[in-house]
């Protein structure tokens, strides 16, 4: 049985045929932009590093050279509109001035849970003074990617290797590569305290491209715990309403993360950045045989977020579980696509991913997973589940399951809602006022996504950032 | 019981409402004192539980005329959630699923709205639990169901067991039961009957609104009222359930509405 696509994409090419006109005098715009913005940020990086890094810029760039901005002429950003960002001319980043962070600062970014094993980066820069490595267990090492060891014996046989797709973010962001945080978890090690690797953006009075980087490498039967949080350095950790003097910046992140044999990594990645801010994050993931990868993510922030999420199940026994909350409120479009590929038999794999659109916010959601020929006995799941809090929000949705093995169990869904007035009622015939009525529901809602954070404290955090998005 | 010199807990006069412009309540009049249990009883249509959505503040149902007192206030006047905290309590006649929700945090919610209303001090999770522990006997409830989503994926006598589990927290003056008894079979009927007879008390009324004299073999009322078209058409003691479950309602039909309403 094959269940593919909805014939959308035929449309889209259908439409190209007819207007080749527009077409081509806008893809020459799309392609200057990108090939600008290129040139504007790799030149920071031309620093004298390992021969790896040469290489994997070098090969980028020859990549993003051939490649163009998105427009939604693209299939794959058919939903998601990213022709306002080229409005900016986003330059590299230069270092944060050291009296703009403090040890105040410090305590707020620490979490409880993992209290001195974590990286931070400040606009993509290494920064001292809030990373905090004391702490971290013995079996992991947590280091810059600038002063790794990036031999083929080390970081080499994975940095750039995960994801090797030719889509111009990734490319971007590879053609500047000089630093970034690099995880490896040893044979055999089971890591207890998360690691927590935190991005943060301290917007200025220009518009920056940050480009953060992660590698991690769990090696075989090792287990951990990863944090992964793009947040703005603001007071209330929430992005609320931003600073009306900064510029926007554009934060570009791509991660590898290659789980071997029989390891398991249990990973969040949480998105609150500024809200004039545009992010794109890329996650490629490859799983050896009878490895897990469970991720939960949570985006909040940005005025564009797309997440670009790419597993791939690399051997037999292999589970994936991934669950996920967008939220989206005034004039905000978050974007999560995923691609699930399984091509062994005996594979897991379950998706929930849930939207949240308020005033004019757009959610979108395209989650493909394929079930290749080898992938029999393959148990998979996937639901996308939405609520739409205004007459004005929006929500895209495409499931997708792609099925060419013939004996799996595979189902997926979406369901489109909105608060019942009968939901509201019942709760106001308890006593309880509409706003909290109105709260509870959405926490209930929200609260089956948040409830999977590893930390508790850092779910404390985005409950908030979700309250005060809502307007709770 | 009917007790000499009770108070007045609702005192409903000459109530009409409609629903999207479609009259429904037509001059309805009733009087519930300290300490009685009412039920009234009636085809399906007739307007009975319109009746229990007014009197709880559902912002579907528009009042056109007519007077509510609650304990002396303008009921009417109040939103659905004052009218909750101030005493007044319905048990739906299906009562909704909330996904996500969980039980236990939802009750503590309402709980603690009722508290801050009395003036009383607002519980956290851990000495509610010994409140809500000691409720679930009412109900003959299992405490797993404390930790589940709210109704969500509980049969039809659960929920009903549910919301009587709530009423029992919250131990509302005036409890309103729309047809709590549609949907049950004899065990849960049971259960729930006998949970609603314990929390009725000198200080509190009940009013049973059902289509079946079934409940009130349970539930045993100081009054049986009749409803037809909007308003009460006869008021009778116990008996008057039986007669009707042996003559029905066409017995009923026959009859002019009269000064009814105690």
């Amino acid at each position: 049985m094959t269940i593919a696509g909805d014939g959308q994409g035929a449309a889209a090419i259908a439409l190209r045929g007819t207007d080749v006109e527009e077409v081509a005098l806008g893809a020459d715009r799309y392609t200057v932009y990108l090939r600008e913005l290129l040139e504007r940020t790799i030149a920071a990086n031309r620093a004298a590093d390992s021969s790896l890094l040469v290489q994997l810029r070098t090969a980028a760039i020859a990549i993003a050279q051939e490649l163009a901005w998105p427009s939604t002429r693209d299939e794959a950003w058919r939903f998601t509109n990213l022709a306002s960002m080229m409005a900016f001319e986003f330059g590299p980043t230069g270092a944060i001035a050291a009296d703009l962070l403090s040890s105040a600062d410090r305590d707020a970014i620490a979490l409880a849970e993992c209290p001195a094993a974590r990286l931070v980066f400040v606009n993509g820069n290494f920064c001292e003074i809030l990373s905090d490595l004391s702490a971290v267990p013995v079996g992991v090492t947590v280091e810059r990617l600038a002063t790794a060891d990036l031999s083929e014996a080390a970081f080499g046989a994975h940095l750039g290797k995960v994801q090797n797709g030719s889509e111009p973010f990734a490319a971007l962001n590879t053609a500047a590569i000089a630093d970034g945080a690099v995880v490896r978890v040893a044979r055999g090690a089971i890591i207890e305290t998360p690691i927590h690797l935190l991005f943060l953006a301290v917007p200025g009075p220009t518009p920056v491209l940050i480009q953060p980087r992660v590698l991690v490498v769990a090696e075989e039967g090792s287990a951990c715990t990863l944090i992964e949080d793009y947040a703005v350095a603001q007071n209330s950790w929430c992005q609320g309403s931003g600073s009306a003097a900064t510029e926007p910046y554009f934060t570009n992140g791509v991660t590898e993360i290659a789980i071997a044999d029989n390891a398991r990594i249990s990973h969040s990645r949480t998105q609150r950045e500024a809200a004039n801010a545009f992010h794109i994050g890329k996650t490629a993931v490859f799983q050896g045989r009878d490895s897990y990868y469970g991720l939960t993510t949570i985006s909040t922030g940005a005025a564009i977020a797309r997440h670009n999420l790419d597993i791939t199940q690399g051997g037999p026994g292999t589970e994936t579980r991934l669950q996920g909350l967008t939220v989206a409120a005034g004039t905000q479009v978050a974007d999560l696509h995923s691609d699930l590929n399984l091509q062994h038999p005996h594979g897991v794999a379950d998706q929930l991913h849930k939207c949240i659109a308020a005033g004019r916010g757009r959610t979108v959601f395209n989650g493909r997973v394929l079930v290749g020929q080898q992938a029999q006995h393959t148990d998979a799941a996937q639901l996308n589940r939405n609520l739409l809090l205004s007459s004005q929000a929006r929500v895209d949705t495409k499931p997708q399951l792609e099925i060419i093995a013939d004996d799996v169990k595979c189902t997926h869904g979406a369901t489109v809602s909105q608060l019942e007035d009968d939901e509201i009622f019942y709760l106001r015939s308890r006593g309880l006022d509409s706003t909290s009525a109105r709260r509870l529901l959405l926490d209930g809602f929200g609260g089956e996504i948040l409830a999977q954070l590893p930390a508790a404290s850092l779910r404390h955090q985005l409950a908030r950032c979700l309250a005060c998005e809502l307007e709770f | 019981m009917i007790v000499e010199n009770a108070a007045t807990i609702l005192s409903i006069q000459n109530l009409s409402a409609e629903v999207d412009g479609q009259p429904i309540l037509k001059g309805f009049n009733l009087e519930i004192k300290a300490g009685e249990i009412h039920a009234i009883m009636g085809r399906n249509g007739s307007g009975k539980s319109t009746l229990s959505k007014v009197l709880a503040g559902h912002p579907a149902y528009a009042v056109t005329s007519g007077k509510v007192l609650f304990q002396g206030q303008d009921l009417l006047e109040l939103e659905a959630e004052e009218r909750a905290r101030s005493g007044l309590f319905l048990a739906f006649q299906y009562p909704v699923e909330i996904p996500g929700v969980s039980n236990v945090d939802f009750m503590r919610a309402a709980y603690n709205a009722r508290r801050k209303h009395q003036g009383l001090e607002e519980l956290d999770a851990f000495d509610f639990e010994e409140v809500i522990q000691e409720k679930l006997a009412v109900v003959q409830m299992d405490p797993s169901f404390l930790t589940r989503s709210v109704n969500q994926g509980f049969s039809g006598g659960e929920k009903k067991r549910n919301d009587i589990l709530q009423m029992a927290l919250l131990d509302p003056v005036l409890g309103i039961l729309d047809e709590t008894d549609s949907g049950l079979d004899i065990d849960a009927l049971r259960v729930v009957a006998n949970g609603v007879n314990q929390l009725s008390h000198e200080g509190n009324a009940m009013l049973a609104i059902t289509h079946y004299q079934r409940l009130l073999d349970y539930i045993v009322p100081d009054y049986v009222h009749v409803m037809r078209d909007g308003r009460l058409i006869k008021t009778g003691g116990k008996e008057l359930a039986l007669e009707l479950e042996a003559k029905g309602y066409d017995w009923v039909d026959e009859l002019e509405p009269a000064a009814v309403g105690v």
